[in-house]
């Protein structure tokens, strides 16, 4: 028998019904995530033939693509913001969103979400942190925090997690924000910022992974993991006055930068006017 | 919706910045002028001997025809953003070599198995690793044929002079935007590298292809679906309100995921095949010379076919029938073209520079009717017409000690 999908919420009528219901688990942060989208999107009245979404590999990467009912790229392991600059610079009217995970956009994918970060380029990076490689089988990731039990660290992680939000801050992002599945009033907000910000804006949503990550570090309800949220997250001012052993386990939550800068697509078509300008003049004959 | 690269002002800017005439350039600038006369309004990549002068002759170029340059931060990002570019209806290419090909070979899968067009230049050098990073090879055969993972068809293409770089790079467009496949143009750092005089065309002598789009709304509800019966799908490019769902995963003719039905994964990828099949009489391409009373056939390829024909021509002064077929598009291989002319032929003679990798191509159509024998050089220094000539005086002379026997 068919599953019954519930299309009555006003919000469902921004999702691709024929790719429904998604493949998340039960108590999984994503839905959360793909509802506070599609209420940002909402609240600002974009049209999503307006929007495109890209996303790269395993369970985060699902949350928008197919769903989200716009144009829908879903790429490699680890590359969608790479895909998204060649799409951003194609459209550059158009919102450009990547949706994805911590393992695929900070791990593999590490290196062009700081470029794009360096770049400025006009793309808004919903990166959903659930400590862990859901889809692969719960393996550690590069957020994974130190001591957790993982697939692949049975005895207790040595490694130290990356801080996403911190690193993507001082790349040269626009805007950066970090909240979590908790948080899901002050996340529609900084979505709707994220998209309104021209230049590279990144939201880390920290989210619950009951079935890989909170099962195995005694969590295993959805509901444990956010009480663990509400109970260790500190708000960015109340953590600049604190030590680094104070802070340590800690989620800081808030907005990490909101700047103006010069941003990518914008400047490489003033460059294109410029010199396509200098040549319609006849600049080179004159020398 | 349209495709960028086509407006009636390019033809015009074209005229102007690259008056008809001859030029005297390397095989790397002439590919990027190629491309810019094929339309191609999108570059992204990343530095690499022996191809950063197409790079630098894009970023120096493109704005002035309203287009885009990115230097991205390495090879997979490259050619991402130039699949990103081509889902915007923007003509797009990377250029790379030996070891930036290999780092794009997933993505070149993804452009596979999504029918993105772009167009891929690997200016092939010595190898394997970083190798002879400033020397010119022929390594790049295979990789450019099973280099991505899973069943796919590809076409590649392969120039033997710097005009010849120009012509071919427009048409590795040509056949990318027709077929919906990534076209590998599988240069090599020899000619990349080679000034040589060539005639740049007026824009209105070349033939541009663009892609097909969709009529209706009904046919971009099937951006992978056979639409029109000759195998090849309307492309819904992004930003138009299709909602068009694109994914490297097996997906229907709708674009939808589906990795659990045999049938799915079956009927696209068996597509993807027959769309190449079905047509290969208009991808390839291969010249002949003296082919028609040749008793030893060489068959060559990219830089190695000019000292090839070199060597046929002195071969010929000596009175010893050679002739030589160079295939310019070398996947799919005009294998059976080969095949009909070893018919006539006692020895078949291979040069390349690599120690054997087109000669597997040869054999497999040939099979053990006539003796195939390479004519191999690696090291970094192009094969030499005496030392081709060499080898077809010795097998001519063991011919006719076969025929005294």
């Amino acid at each position: 028998m068919a599953k019954q999908i519930y299309t009555k919420y006003e919000m469902a009528k921004y999702l691709r019904k024929e790719a429904l219901p998604t493949a998340l688990c039960p108590g999984c942060g994503g839905g959360t995530v793909l509802n506070a989208f599609a209420n940002a999107i909402d609240q600002l009245k974009i049209d999503p033939r307006d929007l495109v979404v890209v996303s790269g590999i395993g369970c985060s990467a699902w949350i928008a693509s197919p769903y989200f009912l716009a144009d829908t790229l879903h790429t490699t392991h680890g590359r969608a913001i790479a895909f998204a600059t060649g799409v951003k610079v194609g459209l550059p009217d158009k919102k450009v969103v990547v949706i994805s995970g911590d393992g695929d956009l900070a791990g593999i994918g590490g290196n062009h979400l700081i470029h794009a970060a360096r770049r400025n380029i006009d793309i808004t990076v919903i990166l959903v942190n659930n400590f862990i490689y859901g889809m692969t089988g719960g393996q550690v990731a590069p957020t994974t925090p130190f001591g957790a039990i993982t697939t692949t660290t049975p005895y207790r992680n040595i490694e130290h997690p990356l801080k996403i939000a911190e690193t993507v801050a001082s790349a040269g992002a626009s805007y950066v924000a970090r909240w979590t599945t908790f948080h899901v009033y002050q996340l529609i907000e900084s979505i709707k910022k994220a998209l309104t910000v021209k230049g590279f804006s990144l939201v880390e949503v920290v989210s619950q992974c009951p079935v890989q990550f909170g099962r195995r570090n005694r969590m295993k309800t959805p509901a444990e993991m956010l009480r663990w949220f509400s109970k260790n997250s500190i708000p960015i001012s109340k953590a600049k006055n604190m030590s680094p052993e104070e802070l340590e386990g800690k989620i800081i939550i808030g907005e990490f930068v909101s700047r103006e800068k010069p941003e990518f697509t914008e400047e490489l078509n003033k460059l294109i006017d410029e010199v396509a300008q200098y040549h319609s003049l006849g600049g080179e004959d004159a020398d | 919706m349209i495709i960028r690269g086509d407006e009636p002002e390019q033809i015009g800017l074209l005229k102007r910045l690259y008056p008809k005439g001859n030029y005297f350039m390397q095989g790397d600038e002439a590919i990027a002028y190629g491309a810019l006369f094929a339309g191609c309004r999108f570059y992204a990549g990343y530095p690499i001997t022996p191809a950063s002068e197409i790079a630098e002759t894009m970023a120096r170029e493109l704005p002035k025809l309203k287009g885009y340059y990115i230097q991205m931060e390495d090879e997979i990002g490259s050619i991402a953003a130039v699949v990103g570019a081509s889902w915007t209806g923007l003509k797009s290419m990377t250029a790379t070599s030996g070891p930036g090909f290999s780092l794009m070979q997933e993505n070149l899968g993804y452009a596979v198995f999504t029918e993105t067009p772009l167009v891929l230049v690997d200016v092939q050098r010595s190898g394997p690793s970083t190798g002879q990073a400033t020397k010119g090879a022929q390594g790049d055969f295979f990789q450019a044929r099973w280099g991505t993972h899973g069943d796919h068809p590809i076409i590649a293409v392969s120039p033997t002079s710097v005009e010849d770089s120009f012509w071919e790079t427009i048409r590795a467009f040509n056949l990318s935007e027709k077929f919906r496949i990534p076209v590998i143009l599988l240069a090599d750092g020899i000619i990349g590298h080679t000034r040589e005089q060539i005639r740049i065309p007026d824009p209105e002598e070349v033939e541009i292809v663009y892609r097909k789009l969709p009529a209706n709304e009904e046919e971009a509800k099937y951006p992978f679906g056979d639409v029109h019966g000759d195998l090849i799908p309307p492309m819904p490019l992004f930003g138009n309100g299709y909602f068009t769902h694109v994914t490297g995963s097996t997906h229907k003719e709708n674009g939808l995921r589906d990795v659990y039905t045999p049938e799915v994964h079956d009927r696209l990828v068996r597509r993807l095949h027959k769309k190449i099949e079905a047509h290969e009489k208009e991808i390839q391409k291969w010249e002949e010379y003296y082919t028609d009373d040749a008793e030893i056939l060489l068959v060559s390829w990219g830089v190695s076919a000019r000292p090839s024909l070199g060597a046929v021509i002195e071969a010929r002064k000596k009175g010893i029938r050679a002739g030589l077929i160079v295939p310019k598009t070398v996947h799919p291989f005009p294998g059976k073209r080969i095949k009909e002319l070893s018919k006539k032929a006692h020895t078949i003679l291979v040069p390349e520079m690599n120690l054997g990798q087109m000669i597997l191509e040869v054999q497999r159509f040939i099979r053990e009717e006539v003796p195939v024998i390479g004519v191999n050089k690696i090291g970094g220094v192009p094969l030499t017409v005496e030392e081709i000539l060499k080898e077809i005086e010795s097998s001519a002379e063991r011919s006719r000690h076969r025929s005294a026997d």
